[in-house]
């Protein structure tokens, strides 16, 4: 697998007058995967190259029609199995990561999730937590 | 395959014509894959009383607006209840002047020039979409042919041929001139023997040649009978100038090791087989026909909260997008509910355990387009590419040409980037904007380096920041389509569901459309039976 990185600052320099507007507020590196599974390694790589993408980048959500629910402060990661499911399964409307990531991947989002944005779970899980949990 | 060993299938078709008539002849050729044939059987007639019956639609999508269509007109009280204040749903169009803002509240003005569009979400439709392509004659909306395969597009693989982009026409030539070759000389070695007699084996060689573009010798090499399939280095001209010259084929193990010979399959499937078709002016045109037609039954900026039933009707609670703190609600006999299961599955619904099961189990798929404005048609003026796509290995893993405005002075519109699912689709959702822009421009000139000058605006869509979707279409999987979809198409209680989700033909127009007309029908049973 290779990694393609491209740092948004030399990018937005391209843009003379491009309409689309907005704030910069993550890591001002992007990383773009060749193939279907995600070559980001780091649970702050996934989160800000994924999760944020519905989670937005403070992990407070988002509402429309319907919501992405706040996943900061959030108690549901007070157990770690909660949000391993989660990442590996989908459910309403949650796409399934369970192929596009290893189980180490899933444990390093997840245990990012659980300490940061006001989460302070400190009892990480583990990839063989992920592995078992996709039995 | 030994002669005689086997009955073809064609004489068994015979056969079964002479001995049963050509009524059984059609339903063994439908069961064997000839004949297939639209779900769709032309335009409904839904006969019978309704008896003042009143249903409430949820959605003003393809789904909604043909339930609500075809409903009426049979005699029923209808009202369609709708999250966004323009209908069509995820049947959208950008043009110039257009605003939105995405989820996390990233907002895009669209600076296209007037006239100039993009199509976010559904911008091709097959010619066996029978039921999409029966509303738009009904309802007058013009089409206009989307170029699926032009052979003058790129095929472009990072890693292959120094990172050039190569013609399309010439990838697909070389390789199947060279995978001919290959055939004749085993055919000529007699390794075909055992397989195909000596007659065929010669009606074989000859159809090598002609299909292969081979020479005499059944060698596919440069000369003018390859350069009339890959084209020419100099092409045939006029007066004093007038000799072609032939052009040097790409060896087929640099084509098989490019990888490219893997794009070759987007022309040949079912899906995106000549002809295929888009509105003239945008996608919308069809959403905007069918408003014409039910537009007045539309209860806009309409935000479902809750949806209840009981025995004798159904009511769903909603606010008003001005109004978020007053709950009103609409009340019904039945509901037809379109709504993304996305959505729905956050709803509180009274529905059987199996349907809110069926209904929290299926995951929306990520895509994102992005489209790019640009001084002038270089693609056209430099490169002669009129419509079409070029593929690339790149993130953007798509550049679109357009299919209308061809061969004009002028800016023009590109589709930069389209992902559909994978992870690069995730990796550009969670961008802003102005970052998948910048992207798209960045990667794009890779292809085409006259980006970097002829570069002025762009738009960029991801779905699963989309208000009124969270999300690009249903992705089902096989084991969860075969323990849910049925579930899911069930009516329960009061309440049935449509939108390509209940469908077969997941993010394509036709499904939402047949899944409407096939909920309609069910329901439309019960209504005129009791």
């Amino acid at each position: 697998m290779i990694r393609v990185r491209t740092s948004a600052v030399a990018a937005l320099t391209l843009l003379s007058a491009t309409a689309a507007t907005g704030q910069d507020s993550t890591a001002s590196r992007r990383t773009f995967s060749s193939g279907y599974r995600f070559v980001e390694m780091t649970g702050e790589e996934l989160f800000a190259n994924v999760c944020q993408g519905c989670h937005m980048p403070d992990a407070s959500g988002a509402t429309g029609a319907g919501n992405y629910p706040s996943l900061a402060a959030n108690k549901n990661l007070e157990s770690g199995s909660y949000p391993i499911f989660m990442v590996i399964n989908g459910r309403r409307g949650m796409p399934a990561f369970g192929d596009m990531m290893t189980d180490g991947q899933v444990a390093a989002v997840v245990n990012y999730l659980r300490t940061h944005f006001g989460n302070n779970f400190e009892d990480a899980v583990t990839a063989k937590d992920v592995q078992e949990a996709r039995r | 395959m030994q002669n005689g060993s086997v009955i073809k299938r064609r004489d068994l078709l015979a056969l079964i014509g002479t001995i049963a008539g050509s009524s059984a002849m059609y339903h063994a050729m439908t069961s064997l894959g000839f004949a297939s044939e639209s779900a769709y059987k032309g335009p409904l007639k839904l006969a019978g009383d309704v008896k003042g019956t009143s249903v409430l639609i949820l959605g003003a999508g393809l789904a909604g607006m043909t339930a609500a269509l075809e409903l009426r007109k049979a005699g029923y009280k209808v009202q369609i209840l709708e999250f966004n204040s323009r209908a069509g749903g995820r049947n959208w169009t950008i043009r110039g002047g257009d605003s939105f803002v995405e989820l996390g509240g990233f907002k895009q003005t669209c600076e296209f020039e007037q006239g100039l569009y993009i199509n976010p979400g559904p911008w091709r439709i097959p010619y066996h979409h029978r039921a999409l392509l029966d509303y738009c004659r009904r309802l007058n909306v013009a089409l206009e042919p989307f170029i699926q395969l032009n052979h003058n597009a790129y095929l472009h693989a990072t890693r292959a041929f120094n990172g050039t982009p190569q013609r399309i026409r010439s990838i697909k030539a070389d390789f199947q001139g060279q995978v001919s070759e290959l055939l004749a000389k085993v055919t000529q070695q007699g390794k075909l023997d055992e397989a195909v007699t000596k007659e065929d084996q010669e009606i074989l060689l000859q159809s090598l040649r002609a299909w292969g573009a081979l020479d005499r010798d059944y060698k596919y090499s440069a000369n003018l009978v390859s350069a009339e399939f890959r084209g020419y280095a100099r092409d045939p001209g006029g007066g004093l100038t007038a000799d072609p010259l032939p052009s040097e084929p790409i060896a087929l193990s640099e084509i098989l090791r490019s990888r490219l010979w893997r794009y070759l399959q987007a022309f040949a499937r079912y899906n995106f087989q000549t002809t295929m078709f888009q509105p003239v002016g945008g996608m919308d045109m069809i959403g905007k026909a069918f408003a014409r037609e039910v537009g007045d039954l539309i209860r806009h900026n309409a935000k479902v909260t809750q949806i209840q039933q009981n025995s004798s009707g159904v009511t769903v609670s909603y606010v008003d997008a001005a109004k978020p703190s007053v709950v009103q609600q609409a009340t019904a006999d039945w509901c037809i509910c379109t709504i993304p299961l996305s959505i729905l599955s956050q709803l509180p619904v009274d529905v059987s355990a199996p349907m809110k099961n069926a209904i929290d189990a299926l995951p929306y798929a990520g895509s994102v387009k992005i489209g790019l404005q640009f001084k002038r048609r270089f693609w056209e003026e430099d490169e002669a590419i009129y419509g079409g796509i070029s593929f690339t290995d790149l993130p953007i893993r798509q550049i679109a040409y357009p299919n209308y405005g061809f061969n004009r002075a002028g800016r023009g519109i590109l589709l930069g980037a389209y992902l559909f699912e994978g992870a690069n689709s995730y990796e550009f959702t969670a961008m802003t904007p102005a970052e998948r822009v910048a992207s798209a421009v960045e990667f794009g000139s890779k292809i085409h380096p006259q980006y970097k000058t002829e570069f002025e605006t762009g738009v960029a869509v991801a779905w699963h920041r989309v208000p009124f979707t969270l999300g690009c279409s249903g992705e089902w999987t096989d084991a969860g389509r075969a323990q849910h979809y049925r579930t899911l198409c069930q009516i329960d209680g009061r309440i049935v569901l449509a939108g390509e989700h209940a469908s077969d033909l997941p993010a394509w127009q036709e499904g939402a459309i047949l899944s409407a007309l096939d909920a309609i029908v069910r329901l439309h049973e019960r209504v005129v039976r009791t």
